[in-house]
């Protein structure tokens, strides 16, 4: 029941949407309608764990045995919170920003809202896929619409990019479907499968869905589509895409790819986990030398996912609830850094660092929030990314799936001094110096960006000190997931 | 109907006079298919008239129904002979019902004959039209040669066929080994059909017959005629060569993966986008020859289903062609602002051409991917397949952009009627119903084609 009116609220909402023909009503309708979508998704966080309120599952395409099966575990609760509370935040922080043709935006930002609970709330395969593609349509035609200058070749290529590897990620679907015993897509018959699916089968279908989830993600060598897509969409976009999107290709893993092969998992994470770091390392490096605010936080963010990623394939306890608090707290940070972004790049008509200056005198209260959200982005103690990269960090490190655990752990921490080096780096250009040209006209900021910024702000605190009640939603599933993954034991 | 011509002086009673016929044509074709026969002939086992065939049969008229509905005005600009065009589409759908439902070659052969003859006059219907008549001669030159492969294979399998029969079913059966002769009637009418059905190296026909011909017919070719021949495809080979799929197999694949290879690189590089449906329509082509080669169950229910969504969506961008000034990629600039309601429809064609999921599209390609995935066997062209796919995407959403990011006036020839806009959202409703609840076409056959 829950997951469904998670899915339809914004997916009736956001066609209604197209219909409203005034700018600011489409505004506040599509605020309205995400605000309910939170109290539900709220809802579903007070139902006790057992309650049929959390499972729907429906007849839908009985010849290919797919059936419309929905549910919320740990994991996809998480997830679901993360896209709830992401929605109203963005509608808030970007509440100024003026659109051309404002009902389809707004249409079109719900539509992919539908899409993206769909796809964490999706317990049947064919329908996850299904999900999955259809919260990429409307970012599409969003990113084409509203971008930046070279909005249209750099959505294709991202368009694109993600299409094969959905497609590639389909053949396997069907392929597993047709070996399971009596032609299922639902995710119990997957997990529980038997006769195993043989190894060497195993083999190639990891990458042929792993493509997939790495492009999502995305993992080196990858990621190219993603700092020109990060670049040229509008920032609301952005925001869609870098706190939430990202995190379908890790839900993929999690819940599609590692339970389902294991086999298949710990012979590559290996491979994996070495993409992952040169990944890290690679996109820090990067993050230095840009001069560029969106590109800077793209390329941070591919060094937070790459880790994450490494510590799905560390196969420990501590490292996959470590992944889920993360994903959590990466869509909360990240967030927060867009919205800083998105403001300086408004109130001074430049992203460009290097023209920038002194802002901290100019607007303090700017300063202040941004800098609790940068200090979260390099995981100070006290903030929430401390607990989730600690755990992480940890998991790696105690990581028997691997031989090189403490390879992994030495070169992944080197980021974390990088990440500190560009964001400190980042603050100190753009907050302190001498007050410029560009920036002697700022003013502070305003209500709705106090109140998107502060909510933000808070939840970092909170999460940071408190992680406990984050902690014990996750606990089952990530044990469920591993008792899957070790299937030596 | 070719007579009604001389009575009837007002274009708009011809045409009424057609989509009466057709819809006559189509309820009759229903009441056979629930069980009442209107008219019983004894046809000596020459045609089997089962619900796969009567099924392929509806989809044909229904899509000329709707063809006929959303483009019968611009039929009346070709010529003047519109009672004329109305009889030959008549003639070709006679010929199609013989190819839906032939149950031995011979009438295989009079089906295909009957509805390619009336094609090339179509082609060549706009008289002073140089590439028109070009493409009606090099059609009918090529269609000609084909047809003569044909009959010498239909020869050969005749030959071969121990007790002299031509009846499809009577082909392989009670025969251990494979002689040479029905190898080379077999390959003989692979590559004659594989001709009609427009599929590569078989292919270089298509672009110039469809650019060349009118639009309105194009668009009659490429759906209703194409997607004709594959049901008789199907057929053929699943009732004469299906025991022992594993000797003519890998030609069929081979001729898949040539197909989706020519037809989606080549589509890539077109500037008009008439030009780029014709080899959008060779790169389809690719993709329902999957379902030649599994042959199992899920095909042919996937066949059925790729044809209606096909046929539907090809109709509908055709439509929405047919109304441009500029047939070329730029012609289609700002048709979102200037026409919402043509732009949306038309994305809704267009994306279930490429297969996105919520439209027919998607489930069409499933059904064809799934069915080769099942056999277990050719997974490296279910890989390849599928990057052509993303190939086409490319292509199609050229169209999609042009339409809503580019500046441009986006001219139609005439502003389009409402009933025309009514219509083209009934299609694209139709394909997202289909996108969602594709049982609605397919529980119609299931329960038969399992127990077949």
């Amino acid at each position: 029941m829950i997951p469904v009116l998670l899915i339809v609220i914004p997916l009736a909402c956001g066609l209604f949407g197209f219909l409203l023909k005034s700018e600011r009503g489409a505004r506040s309708w599509a605020l309205l309608s995400s605000l309910i979508t939170l109290a539900i998704a709220l809802w579903g966080l007070s139902v006790h764990k057992g309650s049929p309120l959390l499972k729907s599952n429906v007849e839908w395409l009985p010849e290919l045995g797919c059936r419309f099966a929905v549910g919320l575990d740990g994991l996809s609760t998480i997830l679901t919170l993360l896209v709830a509370v992401s929605f109203p935040l963005i509608f808030i922080a970007t509440w100024r920003t003026q659109y051309r043709k404002a009902w389809n935006f707004f249409g079109l930002m719900l539509l992919s809202q539908a899409g993206l609970m769909g796809v964490f709330v999706a317990t049947d395969a064919l329908l996850f896929y299904f999900f999955w593609e259809l919260a990429l349509i409307p970012v599409y035609f969003l990113c084409s619409q509203w971008g930046g200058e070279r909005r249209i070749p750099v959505t294709f290529k991202f368009f694109i990019y993600t299409f094969v590897g959905s497609l590639l990620m389909l053949v396997g679907l069907i392929w597993i479907y047709w070996h399971t015993p009596g032609h299922s897509f639902a995710m119990a018959d997957w997990y529980n499968m038997k006769p195993k699916i043989a190894a060497k089968d195993q083999m190639w279908l990891f990458w042929i869905l792993f493509v997939a989830f790495a492009i999502k993600m995305p993992i080196w060598p990858l990621h190219t589509w993603q700092p020109d897509t990060y670049e040229q969409a509008p920032t609301a976009v952005t925001m869609v895409l870098s706190a939430l999107m990202v995190k379908m290709g890790l839900f993929g893993v999690m819940r599609w790819l590692a339970p389902v092969v294991p086999e298949g998992t710990w012979a590559w994470g290996d491979t994996v986990s070495t993409a992952c770091i040169i990944g890290m390392i690679y996109a820090s490096l990067v993050a230095i030398k840009q001069d560029d605010l969106k590109r800077l936080v793209a390329y941070s963010s591919i060094a937070h996912v790459g880790l994450m990623c490494l510590a799905i394939f560390a196969t420990t306890s501590i490292g996959m609830q470590g992944v889920m608090i993360q994903m959590f707290n990466h869509g909360i940070n990240i967030l927060g850094m867009w919205v800083a972004v998105d403001l300086i790049e408004r109130k001074t008509g430049t992203r460009k660092i290097s023209q920038l200056g002194g802002l901290a005198q100019k607007a303090p209260g700017l300063a202040i929030l941004l800098v609790v959200v940068a200090l979260a982005n390099i995981a100070l103690p006290l903030t929430n990314a401390f607990i989730g990269e600690f755990l992480l960090f940890s998991g790696v490190f105690t990581s028997t799936a691997t031989q090189y655990n403490v390879v992994f752990t030495v070169t992944a921490a080197v980021t974390i001094i990088l990440g500190a080096i560009y964001t400190l780096n980042m603050i100190k250009r753009v907050f302190y110096g001498e007050v410029n040209g560009v920036t002697a006209g700022v003013t502070d900021i305003r209500l709705n960006e106090k109140v998107a910024l502060g909510v933000i702000v808070v939840l970092i605190i909170v999460v940071g000190v408190y992680p406990k009640p984050v902690l014990e939603l996750t606990k089952e599933t990530a044990d469920f997931i591993l008792s899957k993954m070790n299937y030596k034991l | 109907m070719m007579f009604s011509g001389v009575f009837l002086k007002s274009k708009t009673a011809i045409r009424n006079l057609g989509i009466v016929g057709l819809a006559l044509l189509l309820i009759g074709n229903y009441a056979d298919w629930m069980g009442h026969h209107l008219l019983v002939i004894e046809v000596h086992k020459m045609l089997f008239f089962d619900n796969f065939g009567l099924l392929g049969n509806s989809i044909a008229f229904a899509s000329t129904l709707l063809l006929v509905l959303l483009s019968g005005r611009d039929m009346e600009k070709v010529g003047h002979n519109l009672a004329e065009y109305y009889a030959l589409i008549f003639f070709t759908l006679c010929g199609i019902t013989l190819v839906t439902t032939y149950n031995s070659l011979l009438m295989l052969f009079l089906g295909i004959e009957i509805l390619s003859i009336p094609l090339y006059i179509l082609t060549g219907s706009e008289k002073r039209n140089l590439k028109g008549n070009e493409a009606a001669l090099k059609y009918f030159l090529m269609g000609s040669f084909s047809t003569g492969l044909m009959l010498l294979g239909i020869a050969f399998l005749y030959g071969a066929s121990p007790t002299g029969s031509f009846v499809i079913d009577d082909l392989w059966t009670a025969r251990p080994a494979v002689s040479p002769l029905l190898m080379s009637g077999l390959l003989l009418l692979l590559v004659s059909i594989a001709f009609k059905v427009s599929a590569a190296p078989f292919h270089f026909w298509t672009p110039d017959v469809y650019d060349g011909a009118p639009t309105v017919f194009t668009s009659f070719m490429a759906t209703v005629v194409k997607v004709s021949i594959f049901v008789g495809f199907v057929r053929l080979f699943d009732e004469g060569f299906g025991q022992n799929p594993g000797q003519w197999q890998i030609f069929v694949a081979i001729i898949a993966a040539a197909t989706l290879f020519i037809g989606n690189i080549t589509a890539v590089f077109q500037q008009s986008v008439k030009r780029m449906l014709a080899y959008s329509s060779i790169a389809q082509a690719g993709f329902m020859l999957l379902a030649l080669l599994s042959l199992t169950g899920v095909a042919k229910d996937g066949i059925l289903l790729y044809a209606a969504v096909y046929s539907i969506a090809t109709i509908g961008i055709f439509a929405v062609l047919m109304r441009m000034k500029d047939y070329t990629f730029e012609g289609f600039n700002g048709l979102a602002r200037k026409q919402p309601v043509l732009a949306a429809t038309c994305t809704i064609f267009l994306l279930s051409l490429a297969g996105i999921p919520l439209t027919g599209g998607f489930f069409a390609k499933y059904y064809m991917l799934a069915s080769v995935v099942s056999t277990g066997k050719w997974m490296w062209l279910v890989v390849f397949a599928v990057l052509c796919a993303a190939v086409s995407v490319y292509y199609y959403f050229r169209v999609i952009q042009a339409m809503y990011f580019k500046d441009g006036d986006g001219a139609t020839e005439l502003a389009p009627s409402a009933g025309f806009k009514g219509m083209l959202v009934l299609l694209a409703a139709l394909i997202v119903l289909l996108g969602v609840f594709p049982q609605a076409l397919l529980s119609q056959l299931q329960y038969f084609v399992y127990t077949w």
